[in-house]
């Protein structure tokens, strides 16, 4: 791996990278640089059941009773988060989120109890066609950034700046530093976009990215699937980073056409764009990675792990409840049974629907699930954050858990006595086979092409 | 924006993660309903392991068993505070549990951000960290102009970093009041 910080202060202005491009795009047109405040036009602002009732609350508060929100065609709004639960605040943010959407005649609401109910907003973005290359995309959630992965801008932010977006369209951004990681070579089979994340968070640090922009590229980047490249963007949060990307291309124009047939537009970084630093690693050395307890830059070999015995597999979140994930896990746990309890979440409807659709040797992806012996939830968060008390596979006392969400904070999947290590779908999925922290790469005898979804 | 803030440190290690600081089972309150909200203020910083809680001891609650809000209200961060989630309970939350101002060694941007554009507190970055130097409970004072801090338990005096860009948006009082100043937002409801 080599480190080169190439970015000075005193350098002329010469050419741009894709973030920089895109919020050029948005402000007006003019160039800009790192360390500049702008005032960007939005495309598209996402909320969601947590964050949702606080943003109308503030933007009524600020626009007056009657205000109207700037577009209502930009405004997405995804219940996901306490979706499947009794405690009456968690419904009641709903009915909230019910009663803003007919007020304001918005046309983008995934209500839960209807047909039209997605899921997780990340993935639900993605495949409702919102992740359009080229835009700005906002979201009250910090895993926004996943959709970075369509070569678009996108971060998180608070109910405040929601608030903000919603009355007036426009939002101040400070343009930040790019850091480029270039990936050469081949994937071995049994690496998957989660390992390339956590190793990228281990080696800069969970402040490594912060204010800066993750731009991530290679040969070996072009050759994921969507569904990788959104995984690999989605834990540039965790790094500290404010958004990710990825240049749109082929596989990304072939994803979004199928969604939407809104206008888009492709930024290609400069070949003489300043970037803060770039990281360049060989694919074809990385090794299965996880974070230990109780930060994601808490990085180790899983085959270092093996020592580690394991109370509970995860399988879901933003992170790593694809379709793509749960193929790779159904890869291992086909006719086998698992040692420890597996609780298995698709991120959307969409991906629940495809655990039927998708088979391995005429078994549905369900089927060995349920043959393996694993539990089967609603598409949500669920764990991921915890949440209310009946969440499904929420931790409530010493639970040791391989997963494949995002976080492994003190407390994040419910209990601060439990916890979490952060891994792919396969090595969640191997160690679930096992009962302990178990390296993926002993089950692939011969090349796989699950990650190729 | 208060100038000058005097008042307990509450002292906190680094990577003070949004779980932490307002546990994600927690996020369901109005923060619109004035009654409700309070709850924030019972349940902030209830996620830090309680080894962790008030250093250098640790076990020190801060919300008292039954309160409302804290006795603290100066808290003293690491590297990287509000790091994770984007929930804008976090910053909320320390502001209805009575913190003034937050004095970290440096901070997750979509905290730091919000904190700002919501006008929750005023969050400060030391030049070097201060979570080995300040004991949980010193009595603190905090010059934002001078940019200084002063640990009257101590004796000890320590400079603050300039705010910069953000300090126009701190005045105006939150982003709609800044917005409003610039011309980018209605004056008028």
């Amino acid at each position: 791996m080599k480190i080169a910080c190439l970015y000075g202060r005193g350098d002329v202005f010469m050419g741009m990278t894709i973030t920089e491009k895109i919020l050029s795009a948005h402000a007006g047109g003019k160039p800009v640089r790192p360390g500049d405040n702008i005032w960007v036009d939005v495309d598209v602002l996402m909320t969601h059941d947590v964050c949702g009732p606080g943003t109308i609350g503030i933007f009524k508060e600020q626009f007056g009773k009657n205000a109207r929100v700037w577009d209502k065609e930009k405004v997405v709004i995804i219940p996901d988060h306490y979706v499947f639960t009794a405690d009456p605040h968690a419904r009641r943010n709903i009915d909230i989120l019910r009663e803003f959407v007919k007020e304001q005649g918005l046309r983008y609401f995934y209500d839960v109890g209807t047909a039209n109910y997605k899921g997780v907003c990340h993935l639900a973005l993605a495949q409702e066609g919102h992740n359009r290359p080229g835009e700005v995309l906002f979201g009250t959630d910090s895993h926004t950034c996943t959709s970075g992965a369509f070569g678009l801008f996108s971060t998180g932010i608070g109910n405040t700046d929601a608030a903000f977006i919603l009355g007036t369209g426009k939002l101040w951004v400070k343009v930040p530093e790019t850091m480029y990681f270039e990936f050469n070579g081949t994937f071995p089979p049994h690496i998957m976009a989660k390992d390339i994340i956590l190793q990228v968070i281990g080696d800069i640090g969970v402040d490594g990215a912060t204010y800066r922009a993750m731009e991530f590229s290679g040969s070996a980047i072009s050759k994921l699937s969507m569904e990788e490249r959104m995984t690999l963007c989605n834990m540039a949060i965790e790094a500290g980073g404010k958004n990710a990307i990825i240049q749109a291309d082929e596989t990304t124009l072939q994803y979004v056409k199928q969604r939407t047939d809104k206008p888009h537009a492709i930024y290609r970084s400069d070949q003489d764009a300043k970037y803060f630093c770039k990281k360049i690693y060989n694919a074809g050395a990385m090794e299965s990675v996880v974070a230990k307890p109780h930060s994601p830059d808490n990085k180790a070999l899983a085959r270092e792990c093996e020592g580690v015995k394991l109370t509970r597999a995860y399988i879901g979140s933003c992170t790593g409840g694809k379709i793509t994930d749960f193929k790779a896990a159904a890869q291992l746990l086909k006719g086998k049974k698992v040692k420890i309890e597996t609780f298995i979440v698709p991120a959307t409807r969409e991906t629940e629907q495809d655990l039927h659709k998708e088979k391995i040797d005429g078994e549905s992806l369900m089927n060995i699930f349920i043959n393996a012996g694993a539990q089967i939830g609603e598409p949500s968060c669920a764990a991921c954050l915890g949440g209310p008390k009946d969440t499904f596979g929420r931790t409530h006392d010493m639970e040791v858990v391989v997963s494949t969400t995002n976080r492994n904070f003190p407390g994040r999947m419910g209990s601060k006595q439990s916890q979490i290590y952060l891994a792919s779908p396969y090595t969640a999925a191997a160690s679930a086979l096992t009962g302990h922290i178990t390296d993926p790469g002993k089950f692939f005898k011969e090349p796989s092409h699950a990650t190729n979804h | 924006m208060q100038q000058i803030i005097e008042g307990l440190a509450y002292v906190l290690g680094n990577d003070i993660d949004t779980d932490q600081i307002i546990p994600a089972e927690h996020l369901v309150y109005s923060l619109s309903d004035p009654e409700e909200k309070k709850n924030y203020g019972r349940y902030s910083l209830s996620g830090v392991p309680p080894a962790r809680a008030g250093l250098p001891k640790g076990e020190q609650p801060f919300i008292r068993d039954g309160a409302w809000q804290s006795e603290y209200s100066i808290i003293i961060g690491g590297r990287n505070f509000g790091c994770g989630s984007s929930r804008e309970h976090a910053p909320a939350c320390l502001q209805i549990a009575g913190i003034k101002v937050v004095v970290a060694e440096s901070y997750a941007r979509i905290f730091y951000r919000n904190s700002i554009d919501g006008g929750f507190f005023t969050p400060l970055e030391t030049v070097g960290s201060l979570i080995n130097e300040v004991c949980t409970g010193d009595k603190l004072v905090v010059n934002i102009e001078a940019g200084t801090l002063a640990d009257i338990t101590s004796g000890k005096q320590y400079s603050l970093k300039p705010l910069g860009d953000v300090l126009e948006i701190l005045k105006a009082g939150n982003i709609f009041e800044y917005a409003k100043k610039a011309g980018l937002m209605p004056v008028s409801k």
